[in-house]
């Protein structure tokens, strides 16, 4: 699987080079995400919600998961918590074999960094921003220099299939386009997980079959994906699909491999 | 994210709204430039007033008759009986009684009409005796200064405009020149030294002063001198050389210690510090006024930067989602508004300068250009920024990347 991701990376380094000293170093073999009895709880005012109520849930390096559930069910706590947005009020979170628990700001930003890439419902490119500049934020933040950061955002983009529109702006492209910029933003950094909230909420038809169709092959190069949808055919793609009613997982079904 | 980027990153958000980040700065660019200028205004004026009683002799003293501190009763005014003589300029330059004093040059002086060929010209004829060059800390055109050997001959030294309005020329030496239907030699020229605010010092005519007193200016005491100038030895002697002429002229004049002496001393220097208060004075107030218009100008940085942050709150849940920490989010909203307050403060300096450069036009005032304010205005326009910039930075960087995303 690896030796398909090189053909993308063939001259940069698959890990961001890092500012700082190497705390978050991917453990061999663990599972992508591992969360044990994960429980988040918000206080509003005096009302305590209890968002996600004891999820326990392993994600294995390269699957494809479609996170499925009814509004307010914790689906988007849930992505919260796994893209290190947020921290669980109880209950273990461990990203790429490392645990997510108890970091400061800082800790947190820096793991999004280097072992998440989203990919949202509303692309949020910067519109002042040309497509290039776009995806190569992520790398700015890793502290990678200059020219290895457009090389790499000039490789990303032309892996979803836009390098000849790396100068325009999000204004002058497509809704798909500007979803393809952002999965090549997600790509860039060589993230253990690529999570996408609602990737084709805002697409009509063929440009959702045209982003699926870019998850598919992300997927068949080994990626690990997790998709969050309402879309019974959207996550119909994915390999596993994982429901959640009330803050607890529902039912998780592996459709088998695809 | 070096800082190189980040300034980049700064620029491109200052520059997407131009009209916007314009009037921010603005704000800064009209504190700054008032600052530059007030600050110019002031220190023009404070070199003006230094250079013009520079001009008049350096460590200098000035004895005048009379006293100035009036008191009820009648006294003579200035003019009507000199208490100054000869004698008191000669008593003074005692190496015994007056050690720090160096030079003493008592002068008697009175409108003239001079007259060359078929010009004439009406000016100050000064009476005085050869330490006045070195005294009022002149120097020579051409030819020769006074000298003892001139007694009461009818020699003259004309200042350079005396010259070239009598003469159409300054080399004039050997020259003649009546002066109250008396026919006087003009022996040299003085180097010009500009003008002070009430005497034009290039437009003068010195001639020896018993040539003065007993010859031209006549009058009921012939010894009396209008005043007396005295140059201490050093700039640190001039307060001994003060108390030690007001002794030997209490001595001369039979003045009990308690007694209101019937003249006055004033140096140069307090001359100088009355000038330069005022003018400081004016400098504080203004100069406050511009910084009051700064302050101004800061809270205006503040509340764009607030109204920024608001408006890009999705930038920056993304920026943040993307892995920006706090810190660096922080930062770039510093670098944002220190580049308001850079962008004002240089175009400030620039119209400052500008200013500095046309005004002096249209007022009399000169207007300096200091590089130091100029420099220190602009470090000072990018600390308001980042001062300013604090609170809605630090706002941004606390804001948690999921609300941050989640608003539309």
């Amino acid at each position: 699987m690896s030796s398909d991701r090189s053909l993308i990376w063939d001259d940069a380094s698959p890990e961001p080079a890092s500012e700082d000293t190497q705390v978050f170093d991917a453990v061999e073999g663990a599972p992508v995400i591992e969360l044990t009895d994960v429980r988040k709880s918000y206080a509003t005012g005096s009302v305590r919600v209890d968002a996600l109520r004891g999820v326990s849930l392993r994600i294995e390096e390269g699957e494809y998961v479609a996170v499925m559930g009814p509004s307010g069910s914790g689906k988007s706590t849930l992505m919260h918590i796994v893209g290190c947005l947020d921290v669980p009020t109880s209950g273990d979170y461990r990203l790429a074999g490392e645990l997510v628990g108890e970091l400061d700001d800082e800790e947190l930003a820096e793991i999004r960094n280097r072992r998440v890439g989203f990919v949202f419902q509303q692309f949020n490119l910067l519109p002042s921003l040309s497509a290039w500049r776009n995806v190569e934020l992520p790398l700015t933040y890793a502290g990678v220099p200059g020219p290895e950061r457009r090389a790499r955002a000039l490789a990303a983009l032309g892996r979803v299939g836009i390098g000849d529109r790396v100068e325009h702006k999000p204004g002058e492209l497509s809704g798909g386009q500007q979803q393809r910029v952002a999965v090549a933003r997600a790509l860039v950094g060589d993230p253990a997980l690529i999570l996408a909230d609602e990737p084709t909420g805002n697409l009509d038809s063929i440009a959702t079959e045209d982003v699926l169709t870019l998850f598919d092959e992300l997927h068949a190069q080994g990626r690990t994906i997790v998709l969050i949808t309402h879309e019974a055919e959207v996550a119909e793609r994915a390999g596993r699909i994982i429901r959640i009613k009330d803050g607890m997982l529902s039912s998780d079904v592996s459709v088998g491999a695809r | 994210m070096t800082w190189l980027e980040t300034l980049r990153t700064g620029w491109d958000a200052v520059r997407s709204h131009r009209l916007r980040s314009g009037l921010t700065a603005l704000g800064i660019l009209i504190g700054i430039a008032a600052v530059v200028l007030t600050v110019g205004l002031g220190e023009g004026a404070q070199s003006r007033v230094s250079s013009q009683i520079d001009a008049l002799g350096s460590n200098l003293l000035l004895v005048s008759p009379g006293s100035s501190t009036s008191s009820a009763g009648v006294r003579g005014g200035l003019g009507s009986a000199s208490t100054l003589t000869v004698q008191d300029a000669t008593a003074l330059s005692s190496r015994v009684a007056a050690p720090d004093v160096a030079a003493v040059a008592p002068t008697t002086q009175r409108s003239e009409s001079l007259i060359a060929g078929a010009a004439n010209w009406t000016t100050t004829v000064v009476g005085t005796t050869p330490s006045w060059l070195p005294v009022r800390a002149r120097t020579m055109a051409s030819g020769r200064f006074l000298t003892d050997a001139d007694g009461s001959a009818a020699v003259t030294v004309l200042g350079p405009t005396t010259a070239t309005e009598l003469f159409g020329s300054t080399d004039v030496t050997g020259q003649s020149v009546t002066i109250n239907g008396i026919p006087f030699e003009v022996v040299g020229v003085l180097d010009p030294a500009g003008s002070s605010s009430t005497t034009n010092l290039d437009d003068q005519a010195i001639v020896p002063l018993q040539t003065a007193v007993t010859r031209l200016f006549g009058g009921a005491t012939r010894t009396s001198v209008q005043s007396i100038y005295l140059q201490a030895s050093s700039a640190g002697a001039l307060s001994a050389a003060y108390q030690e002429a007001t002794s030997v002229l209490d001595n001369q004049h039979h003045l009990a210690v308690t007694a209101t002496p019937d003249f006055s001393i004033t140096s140069q220097q307090s001359l100088l510090t009355t000038a330069t208060s005022v003018s400081k004075t004016l400098t504080v107030l203004l100069a406050g006024i511009a910084g009051l218009s700064l302050l101004v100008g800061g809270i205006g940085v503040m509340n764009i930067m607030l109204v920024s942050v608001t408006e890009r709150t999705r930038e920056i849940g993304l920026r943040k989602a993307l892995g920006a920490p706090p810190r660096i989010i922080r930062r770039q909203f510093l670098v944002e508004a220190s580049v308001l307050g850079l962008a004002g403060g240089l175009l400030g300096a620039g119209l400052g300068v500008a200013g500095a450069l046309i005004v002096p036009h249209f007022i009399s005032n000169p207007i300096a250009i200091s590089p130091t304010a100029i420099a220190v205005a602009i470090v000072v326009a990018v600390a308001i920024g980042v001062l300013f910039g604090v609170y809605p930075a630090s706002r941004a960087a606390r804001l948690a990347p999921i609300d941050a995303l989640r608003s539309e």
